[in-house]
């Protein structure tokens, strides 16, 4: 029964709508999208007006030390919290999923941590892992074990950040590793029960493809957040020590704010966007392989 | 021979480890979480001296005044304030944008529709540092650096949220607006009293998301805001600890001050926290 005039009126009312939404959109996405790629293309320093530069950003990028040493720290970071971050959510969502009593307690104290910033978590943990009067090295030294520099050598640096960046977050996933696995069907998990399977053979079978839809997502933004890490190692190592904690995102800070090279922290801004872009496609292709119900 | 092995073979059976190893892995997971809570609180309860000679026991005198102390040092009610201000209203914004597009995007016919939500989508994989360096220049432009605004502004939307919503908003029956609409009832209408009640469990799951990103920001804060009268809790805190001598004890007490108001919050309301962020995952 639309007439043309309650098609007009659906229109405007659509727009109208959308409206902030959209202005949103243009404004704060869509213009600094395209800006940002425009100015990659410069330099500026903002005292300055641009000058152009073509692709000489990205050339540089290739032979700067810095940015390959950010990006190397923020792939290592990113390839060892994700898995840690998943499997010990998993794991302990399967444990929490096991009807016992106290659950919402411990999925309340395992939340704890998202609901802090990671700038006071690193502050805790900076006071946790001090050297001379930090709790982690006093627990070592119970058992026998020598104390660490956690946070001042560049071997236990990067463990000390993934340590705090897994601890922090992992709650996060939990719940949403939980939701999931109470939504397996009950009868499929009966199902394997009366064809003799065991609990692994259950789980590998049955629950950890119906949870497929959640790991996916949960790996997806893990792997995401973590490529733009910057809060934990501003604050816990403050990307040290040296370098050995620099990462993409501070890097892009450094360069932009610090150093006044507008240009250059963009190009590196877009770079770490294709990295993410390209992980993103990498884990949908893969992700089409497993999913299944 | 063979009667003692069947013996101990049932014996096995029967004390079944199961329930007992949970609870001991739970719980030592639960320690891991709680533990540098506690020995942050206290270590926020000793002086400074007893930091150094009595690092590892109980504090001697429990030196509540380290907190009041914290309030003395810098103006932390007002970080608190300011966080309150922003957060709130980049919260109430983004849910408020968010859902008045998706239900456009969900239920209205116009020009464009199609095309818009998938540039929308597109957008959801950028990471926001791409956004940083023109946000930056925009500001500065307007003259809004070192202003709460240039916090608020770009945080009263979310391309995430409106996909997230729209989602939710395609799961309820027409039919039910159906209904509205033969009654005459305009979009906004229906809106309002049909949708918006039903997606609570969806707006709650942005809200939450919305709080917790909002209010434990770092990296916007550092960049757009200045003066000490704008500062937040986040960029409070990583300047308080300066870069020498520093205070362990008052750290740890402006630590936990820090976090106090979020952990109120989730105590207060937890189902809303952990189920807003359970429907993230499913949804998502």
């Amino acid at each position: 029964m639309a007439t043309k005039v309650t098609k007009r009126l659906e229109a405007v009312a659509g727009f109208l709508f959308i409206a902030p939404n959209l202005l949103g959109f243009i404004v704060f996405i869509a213009y600094p999208l395209i800006a940002s790629l425009l100015i990659s293309f410069t330099d500026w320093s903002l005292l300055t007006p641009p000058v152009g530069a073509g692709l000489r950003n990205y050339a540089d990028l290739r032979i700067d030390t810095h940015f390959w040493i950010s990006l190397r720290n923020t792939v290592v970071f990113t390839f060892t919290s994700v898995p840690l971050r998943i499997i010990i959510a998993l794991f302990l969502a399967v444990l929490l999923n096991q009807k016992i009593r106290a659950i919402g307690f411990f999925r309340t104290v395992y939340f704890l941590p998202v609901v802090c910033s990671m700038v006071s978590i690193a502050m805790m943990w900076q006071w946790l892992l001090e050297y001379n009067t930090g709790l982690i090295n006093y627990m070592l030294s119970w058992a026998g074990i020598e104390r660490i520099r956690w946070l001042s050598s560049t071997q236990w640096a990067m463990a000390s950040v993934v340590m705090v960046a897994v601890w922090s977050s992992t709650g996060y996933n939990m719940v949403i590793f939980l939701a999931a696995l109470q939504g397996v069907p009950r009868e499929l998990l009966e199902a394997a029960r009366i064809d003799g399977a065991n609990n692994w053979k259950t789980f590998w079978h049955v629950t950890f493809p119906c949870i497929s839809p959640a790991t996916y997502f949960v790996t997806v933004t893990s792997i995401i957040g973590s490529f733009q890490v910057f809060d934990v190692t501003t604050v816990l190592t403050a990307g040290g020590p040296g370098l050995a904690t620099n990462t993409l995102v501070m890097l892009i800070y450094q360069n932009a704010f610090q150093n006044f090279r507008m240009g250059y922290a963009s190009a590196i801004a877009y770079v770490l966007f294709g990295f993410i872009f390209v992980l993103t496609v990498q884990q949908n292709i893969l992700s089409k392989k497993w999913m299944h119900y | 021979m063979d009667i003692s092995y069947d013996t101990i073979q049932l014996q096995r059976r029967r004390f079944s480890w199961g329930p007992m190893a949970l609870y001991i892995i739970l719980g030592l997971g639960g320690v891991t979480m709680v533990l540098p809570f506690l020995w942050t609180l206290l270590t926020a309860l000793k002086t400074f001296s007893e930091i150094m000679t009595n690092p590892y026991g109980l504090p001697r005198q429990w030196v509540w005044s380290n907190f009041i102390e914290v309030f003395r040092v810098v103006p932390f009610l007002l970080y608190f304030a300011n966080t309150l201000k922003i957060t709130a209203v980049c919260t109430i914004g983004t849910v408020a944008t968010s859902a008045i597009a998706a239900y456009a995007f969900a239920r209205l016919r116009f020009p464009g529709r199609e095309v818009i939500f998938m540039c929308y989508l597109g957008t959801l994989m950028i990471p926001r540092q791409i956004t940083l360096v023109p946000t930056f220049l925009l500001m500065k432009w307007l003259g809004l650096l070192d202003n709460h605004l240039s916090l608020i502004l770009p945080g009263l939307f979310s391309a995430y949220g409106t996909f997230l919503l729209r989602q939710f908003f395609l799961t309820i029956p027409y039919e039910l607006e159906e209904a509205a609409i033969v009654d005459g009832c305009g979009y906004v209408r229906r809106f309002v009293k049909i949708i918006l009640p039903l997606a609570k469990p969806a707006l709650a799951t942005l809200g939450v998301i919305a709080l917790i990103g909002n209010w434990n920001d770092f990296l916007h804060p550092l960049i757009f805001l200045n003066s000490e009268a704008k500062r937040t809790l986040t960029l409070g805190l990583a300047i308080f600890r300066g870069d020498v001598d520093i205070q362990w004890n008052l750290l740890m007490a402006a630590t936990l001050l820090a976090i106090l108001p979020m952990v109120a919050a989730f105590l207060l309301a937890q189902r809303f926290f952990v189920e807003g962020i359970a429907l993230s995952g499913i949804k998502g």
